[in-house]
């Protein structure tokens, strides 16, 4: 490494760079207009609102299978993101290729229950994901969605990720 | 956009003005109708192939849009989620119970093999049972055969009876 260790600013300047970018480079993230914010290593999911996601127009309510979507999304780009993070922090060829805006392969999803508490109103939603174990080959995560207030959730997800890798598939 | 701006036409499925599910009676696995009247359903191009008898079937075309994977071309979980979830309550909604709507309360995925790049996914859901508030509905996902799964689906919807006055405590 020749460069110059970034001043502070500079660092989570460039963090939330790769972060934007890696949220792009998934089709259905830009469809539905998912992007992330960061405090630390935890994202925050954001989903604004527009018509075009709405299920039931006579409530109106966010489609389910969009909210299950914003869940899914959330927990995959957590588990992303440790990746990058730790890619980041390892120097070397492994920062290098995130620089270059090679990410490694993404988590496959193997299994989730979503529970649906509330309907989606017409207002962005929020989500978080908790990693509750990442193994060798497989993470279980909880991720929650809100819109007004982050103790009364829309919808919640547990599921099981088999991690990409020579332990995983 | 309101409600009635989103009324389907005859040759479209979703749910009409006064909020009873509108659909025409597809001949099972034909070419199906757009699902007009849900935004999300129309924006991925969601069509209804059957719905009658507890039973439904829909599908999502591939679109590069709805990709997953930009490595591979695949699509996301989360459209597999969508499709699964909309069969799942169409097929609730087309029991002999007269319903107003119905609403998921909660579904469990198992994802069994990435889908085929290119290839339409199809959804087959059933209403196995119904009780006075709550109907229960399993459902698969598949390119041509039922029984080789891109993943399985099964869950709980609450009921939302025409029959019911007071609306459902929800």
């Amino acid at each position: 490494m020749t460069r110059a260790a970034p001043r502070p600013a500079e660092r989570q300047a460039e963090r939330d760079a790769v972060l934007a970018t890696l949220t792009g480079t998934v089709p259905y993230n830009r469809l539905l207009g998912v992007r992330f914010d960061r405090l630390g290593d935890e994202l925050t999911g954001r989903l604004p609102f527009r018509e075009g996601l709405i299920g039931n127009p006579l409530l109106p309510a966010i489609h389910g299978g969009v909210t299950g979507s914003f869940l899914e999304i959330t927990a995959l780009m957590q588990l992303a993101w440790d990746q990058v993070l730790a890619a980041m922090d390892a120097g070397g060829e492994a920062a290098e290729r995130i620089a270059a805006g090679k990410f490694p392969p993404f988590p496959k999803t193997i299994d989730i229950t979503i529970d649906y508490l509330r309907p989606g109103r017409p207002r962005e939603t929020f989500a978080r994901a908790q990693v509750q174990k990442t193994g060798r080959r497989v993470a279980n995560l909880h991720v929650e969605a809100w819109q007004d207030s982050r103790a009364r959730p829309i919808a919640m997800l547990r599921g099981n990720f088999l991690m990409p890798g020579p332990g995983g598939g | 956009m309101t409600a009635s701006d989103d009324t389907p036409g005859d040759d479209a499925a979703g749910l009409d003005r006064t909020g009873k599910l509108h659909l025409t009676r597809a001949a099972p696995d034909g070419e199906g109708e757009p699902i007009t009247g849900l935004p999300f359903s129309r924006e991925i191009g969601m069509r209804l192939h059957r719905a009658e008898d507890g039973v439904a079937v829909v599908s999502v075309p591939y679109d590069e849009r709805l990709v997953g994977d930009p490595e591979t071309g695949v699509l996301h979980g989360g459209v597999i989620t969508a499709l699964l979830d909309t069969a799942c309550g169409w097929a609730v909604m087309a029991t002999a119970v007269k319903l107003k709507s119905t609403a998921t309360l909660d579904l469990r995925i198992d994802y069994m093999r990435p889908a085929t790049v290119g290839e339409t996914v199809f959804s087959r859901a059933e209403c196995y049972r119904l009780t006075r508030s709550i109907g229960f509905a399993r459902a698969v996902a598949y390119h041509s055969d039922p029984n080789d799964p891109v993943a399985t689906a099964q869950g709980a919807f609450i009921l939302d009876r025409a029959d019911d006055t007071e609306g459902h405590p929800r």
